[in-house]
């Protein structure tokens, strides 16, 4: 017998919904770690048993990151601060964006992607982490600025087979990768445009705001970007990236998903454009390609009818990694719908919430 | 002798539910350090990890504002009352 659980980040708390096996009506729990808003969740589900992640900051308290290892029942912190910048660089976390475990081949490891720009990396499951220096100290960090969200570095991509090798995304600074463990990095931006700077300048080295990266266990230097305009997929590890944007209505969006047992399948939520923050047809609608981005399908089975205007977040879309595959979204109208079919049709799951900014899911036998 | 810090509603869980504290007397700086080593957990819902008071808070030493004493170098006497005041703020 297969449980779903669906973690979900809000604006002003977290909630965990679950499913007790396929076709079963959803059971959403209370809303936990109330008035923190939740950018960042995360499950790591490489032991025994998954240890669930949310980030949870406050204006008046500051930034800190509680666990669950009984799936969402009860939450914890450790006593000394889980993420921190070592004294000697004098600047102060703001918010955690991205908390994601490594692969099997890097057991224990878990990042954490945070503002303002950085990267820390854990080695005991998410308790304690480190700044990863090669970054914080790379000489563009200078040149980073913020994106309308902060200067977040909100994306970490782990290479599923080699545990030196990771791709982080930040806004605004585009994608960088590292093949050493993180001593060194390099801008992986070659064919994203910045769309605002002057037509001679719009592919430099770094700068793009990307919006989201993910990435297939199967074809590990297979990538695939949404940017801040522009969707685009690398086969090369983010050496060089190409637009795979024809068919959608619009180019600019948040999310980017990856099907779990179909590399070629992908899941984008358009916008209509970076000042109109709706979504790009009017309505809510999924936008999926099965080939690899050479053409695109919107998908509304079972979602509202009519105008809507409310945005998906670039965490607030996320697969369960099971098969058949779970698709999940939450809306900034605090709606999160979810799809047993890889997208075919949707159900709503909870509604009345604070704005949804991040979901995480998993299947457990 | 000692002096107490008072504690906010939101803050008292991080406290094992007391609504006060005895600290030792000293600085603000010096109270707040102890605190680290025993409540670290309140400690940094107070200060972020360089030792700044977050910027949604105020330390009021009786009807005063740190900020308009010696900040974080402001002694506190045996017998005062260290508040910690969140702003009102958020929607």
């Amino acid at each position: 017998m297969t449980e779903t659980t669906l973690l979900i980040g809000t604006r002003k708390g977290a909630l965990v919904a679950r499913r007790p096996r396929p076709g079963a009506a959803w059971e959403l729990g209370p809303l936990e770690l109330p008035m923190s808003e939740v950018y960042g969740t995360g499950i790591d589900a490489r032991g025994a048993s998954p240890r669930l992640f949310a980030a949870a900051d406050s204006p008046h308290w500051g930034p800190t990151l509680f666990h669950s290892d009984d799936l969402g029942r009860t939450w914890a912190e450790p006593g000394e601060a889980p993420v921190a910048f070592p004294k000697e660089t004098g600047t102060t976390l703001i918010r955690i964006w991205q908390i994601q475990a490594a692969a099997e081949s890097a057991p224990g490891v878990v990042y954490a992607g945070v503002e303002p720009h950085a990267l820390f990396r854990s080695e005991d499951g998410g308790l304690t982490f480190s700044l990863v220096e090669g970054l914080y100290n790379h000489p563009h960090r200078s040149e980073w600025v913020p994106g309308n969200g902060g200067a977040c570095l909100h994306t970490v991509v782990p290479h599923p087979t080699d545990p030196e090798r990771v791709l982080v995304a930040l806004s605004a600074g585009g994608v960088y990768r590292t093949s050493d463990g993180g001593t060194t990095w390099e801008a992986a931006n070659r064919g994203i445009q910045s769309y605002w700077m002057p037509e001679d300048q719009r592919f430099p080295e770094f700068g793009q705001c990307v919006h989201k990266v993910a990435s297939h266990p199967s074809f590990p230097d297979r990538l695939y970007a949404q940017n801040h305009f522009g969707v685009y997929r690398s086969e090369n590890y983010g050496t060089s990236w190409e637009p795979i944007e024809s068919g959608l209505p619009s180019t600019f969006g948040f999310p980017m998903v990856v099907h779990p047992q179909e590399p070629e399948t992908i899941y984008v939520f358009p916008l209509k454009a970076d000042s109109h923050r709706f979504p790009a047809t009017g309505r809510c609608e999924v936008y999926r390609s099965q080939d690899g981005g050479k053409s695109w399908t919107a998908l509304h089975h079972g979602l509202p009818e009519g105008d809507y205007r409310a945005a998906v977040l670039r965490d607030a879309m996320c697969t369960d990694g099971g098969e058949p595959a779970g698709i999940y979204f939450g809306t900034r109208a605090g709606e999160v719908y979810g799809s047993p079919d890889g997208g075919d049709h949707f159900e709503k799951i909870a509604e009345h919430l604070p704005d949804v900014l991040s979901v995480r899911a998993v299947q457990l036998s | 002798m000692t002096a107490t810090l008072v504690l906010p509603t939101a803050l008292r869980e991080a406290a094992g539910g007391a609504p006060e504290l005895e600290i030792a007397e000293g600085t603000v700086r010096s109270a707040l350090d102890l605190l680290a080593g025993t409540m670290p957990l309140l400690e940094r819902r107070v200060r972020d990890e360089q030792g700044r008071v977050r910027p949604h808070i105020r330390l009021y030493l009786g009807s005063s504002d740190i900020e308009d004493l010696q900040g974080l170098d402001t002694m506190v006497g045996a017998g005062s009352r260290l508040y910690v005041i969140p702003a009102v703020s958020g929607g």
